[in-house]
């Protein structure tokens, strides 16, 4: 908020035409997230407003860069009482949102669960461990355990480009490589094929690999996994243990793994 | 030797008697011993029962995760295999010199994983039958009995423990499984404040070491036949050392000498192994029989671990640490010491030399530098060799032109001593059991000599004392004639 004010203070705006927008705000619209009052504008989900509050909510095939998905369902919320994606349900003037209600936890964790059995999600070797969104919303959670039976899925890893590496065994089909590659790179190279359990990733190539495809390190989609999925080659575990991104911080408090990313970039 | 006793020639004849799982040790290991109607061993077999399957699933991995990757073979010495894999993955990265920033980082956490499991292994796992005898009361020779009747000495073997830890933690980011060694180098550098934290308890952890050193030298003077003979075997032995012949437990050249001291190879390159080590198989166990090719298959088994180490070197280079080394040598009149109880006592003599080379190295700048990391041209093969805390480690691998894992050959020093294991329950079987009616203490004694080796047997991690311990006597006829369980409380029932 206070933020939001220097913004306005900063700009091409007078005092007074500040004071006024004080006023209009405290007026503006606004949803109940988990009692507190949280504002909104005009197109924003309830995602986008609880972002904007420092309110976090639960989630991993959104990120604000791109359209929401509403695929992975982490971020369900009740709405007026009703289960709903809070990366697509678009905000309303005084709704009752909660968030952080137990059994909406119990559903993630059940989520969580769901996806690392059906991939080969193995944190203790994995090089993304400490900076994976996927292991940090499961610890976010309180899940202790996988609960259900793995499926030990047979994937082989792609290591046909120089540069990058597809691991499919750590993908959660959150599409974001899919989207990026689409929307912002122009370049289509990753689609997901088959219906339900048998979804998978694919690559767009004659072969199949990445290594016949001109993905490249300035791409927007080699930079927008949030798990150990598509990675760099020929390194890894750099980063030493207690300096990784959700070793100190959750991820409540320290945000998504590949916006942390950017802000290291851009601070560089 | 008791070669006679691996196989029997008519084993069907003959009563069964298995210990399952061997215990205070990590992992499961068995022993099966066939005795005839008059009790006597005819047949007597180590077997380690878990099949890992490491060089098969890390098959169509990166190269790059392997130091990570393969330490999960360990929870004891997992910085063994962290570092060997480590060395072999610097091999592939064409990084052929360290900066002496990582190599003495990566030596510190070394020496820190050798310090803190020789104290698991003497401490926790074996001075209960040092202290108390073999056959004290099973509910009473442990760990927490140790801590009951000589606190001092617990408490000093828990301290090194933790302190060794420590070192692991501040130079691996974890006390277990960390991630510090990456190819070429290492990824975290040494901070003032760690150096300061470490050398604050260094001096004490040295007393403490030379304490157990004396300990160890107490224990066998107490009784010198019987230490000198019991499991006692002669056979080659086999170590990395130093350029200069050294006690070399990071990077050296292998060594193997004979039963008689005399050399057989000195300072081969490792990355050579194959032309000096090959393995053979045999059906009643999964772990492989490694010979000194040279010596053939019958006479070229040997040891590895504290006992070939510091028979095996000339010297070692921290001065506490060999004067120790004399001292130990002069056990044997002439050629190398061959006591298997003896290997505790070298083990000491090495924690010692660990206590004193982490002061050494954390007095040493160049572990507060930056250049952490050399990267060269890609080669498709690495081998990493390093002396593991329970002996020498080989890990090979191959990987192909788009970096992931082809094929990979781990010899772990539980397998270099697989043989030796055997041949030594071998005699302590003809010599403490044959003829005898089997007794919880007797089988004991089988055990100690394991324990005297490895507490390590299939570089698997299970908890302390919650390992059942069945020993069942079976007629030929298939007749349970006698059944002793042991709990995972510690209690003992015998069921028939």
């Amino acid at each position: 908020m206070s933020e939001q004010s220097s913004v306005r203070l900063d700009g091409q705006g007078t005092a007074a035409e500040a004071v006024s927008d004080e006023v209009a705000r405290s007026e503006e619209a606004s949803i109940l997230l988990d009692g507190q009052k949280v504002p909104f504008s005009e197109g924003q989900t309830i995602m986008d407003a609880a972002m904007a509050a420092g309110t976090y909510i639960p989630h991993l095939c959104h990120n604000p860069e791109f359209k929401p998905h509403g695929s992975c369902r982490v971020c369900t919320v009740t709405v007026n009482g009703r289960t709903a994606a809070a990366c697509t349900m678009p905000a309303q003037n005084d709704q009752v949102v909660e968030t952080s209600t137990e059994a909406l936890q119990t559903e993630r964790r059940r989520l969580l669960q769901m996806l690392f059995v059906e991939g080969n999600h193995v944190c203790p070797a994995c090089e993304a461990s400490g900076n994976c969104q996927l292991q940090a919303v499961a610890y976010y959670v309180g899940m202790l355990s996988p609960h259900y039976n793995h499926f030990y899925p047979q994937r082989p890893v792609d290591a046909s480009h120089p540069d990058f590496f597809i691991d499919f065994n750590r993908c959660i089909l959150c599409e974001l490589c899919v989207r990026a590659s689409r929307d912002m790179d122009g370049k289509d190279l990753f689609a997901i094929s088959g219906r339900g359990i048998n979804s998978r990733l694919v690559v767009n190539s004659p072969s199949g690999r990445l290594g016949d495809t001109d993905f490249h390190t300035g791409d927007k989609a080699a930079h927008v996994c949030p798990v150990g999925a598509i990675l760099f080659k020929h390194q890894g575990y750099d980063k030493p243990i207690g300096e990784r991104l959700y070793d100190r911080q959750p991820i409540s408090e320290v945000g998504d793994a590949r916006a942390a990313e950017q802000g290291d970039q851009s601070n560089e | 030797m008791n070669g006679r006793l691996e196989t029997a020639e008519h084993p069907e004849r003959l009563k069964r008697v298995v210990i399952e799982p061997v215990t205070r040790v990590e992992g499961h290991g068995k022993v099966t011993l066939l005795l005839d109607d008059d009790n006597h061993i005819e047949q007597a077999r180590l077997h380690i029962v878990e099949f890992r399957g490491f060089e098969k699933f890390i098959q169509g991995r990166p190269y790059w995760e392997l130091p990570v990757l393969v330490q999960r073979l360990c929870g004891i010495c997992p910085v063994s295999h962290h570092l060997a894999a480590a060395k072999a993955v610097d091999m592939l990265v064409g990084a052929r010199e360290l900066t002496p920033t990582a190599e003495k980082i990566r030596r510190l956490m070394h020496l820190g994983q050798i310090l803190q499991s020789h104290a698991l292994h003497f401490f926790h796992l074996s001075s209960p039958d040092l202290l108390f005898g073999f056959d004290d009361d099973v509910a009473h020779r442990n760990i927490i009995g140790v801590i009951a009747d000589h606190p001092n000495i617990a408490k000093q073997g828990v301290a090194l423990r933790r302190y060794g830890q420590e070192v692991i933690r501040v130079t691996a980011g974890k006390r277990v499984h960390g991630t510090g060694a990456i190819p070429g180098g290492v990824n975290k550098s040494v901070s003032r404040d760690e150096r300061d934290y470490l050398l604050a308890e260094v001096d004490q952890m040295i007393t403490w070491g030379q304490g157990a050193v004396a300990l160890t030298r107490d224990l066998h003077a107490a009784n010198p036949a019987f230490n000198n003979e019991f499991a006692s075997i002669r056979s080659n032995m086999l170590s990395l050392t130093a350029p200069d012949g050294a006690l070399e437990l990071y990077h050296g050249g292998l060594r193997a000498k004979d039963e008689n001291g005399d050399t057989i190879f000195d300072h081969v390159d490792y990355r050579d192994y194959t032309q000096h080590i090959r393995e053979h198989v045999k059906s009643w166990s999964y772990m492989k029989f490694p010979f000194i090719v040279s010596r053939g298959l019958d006479n070229g088994w040997y040891r590895v671990g504290p006992l070939a180490r510091v028979n095996n070197c000339d010297h070692i280079a921290t001065p506490l640490a060999e004067a120790e080394r004399q001292a130990f040598a002069a056990l044997a009149d002439d050629g190398p010491v061959h006591a298997s109880l003896a290997y505790h006592w070298a083990r000491m003599i090495e924690l010692l030399h660990c206590a004193e080379g982490i002061k050494a190295l954390l007095h040493d700048d160049d572990i507060l530098g930056d250049e952490r990391v050399v990267r060269g041209d890609m080669t498709a093969e690495g081998i990493g060799v390093i002396e593991a805390p329970r002996g020498t480690l080989f890990h090979d691998y191959r990987i192909n032109e788009d970096g992931l894992v082809e094929k990979a050959n781990l010899i772990v020093s539980t397998t270099n001593n697989n043989q030796a294991m055997n041949e030594s329950i071998r005699q302590v079987a003809t010599n403490y059991l044959d003829g005898h009616s089997i007794t919880e203490p007797l089988l004991n004694h089988i055990e100690v000599a394991v324990r005297a080796y490895d507490p390590c047997l299939s570089c698997a991690t299970h908890a302390l004392g919650k390992m059942p311990l069945q020993v069942e006597v079976v007629s030929r006829d298939g007749r349970v004639l006698d059944r002793l369980v042991k709990h995972a409380n510690g209690d003992i029932d015998c069921t028939l």
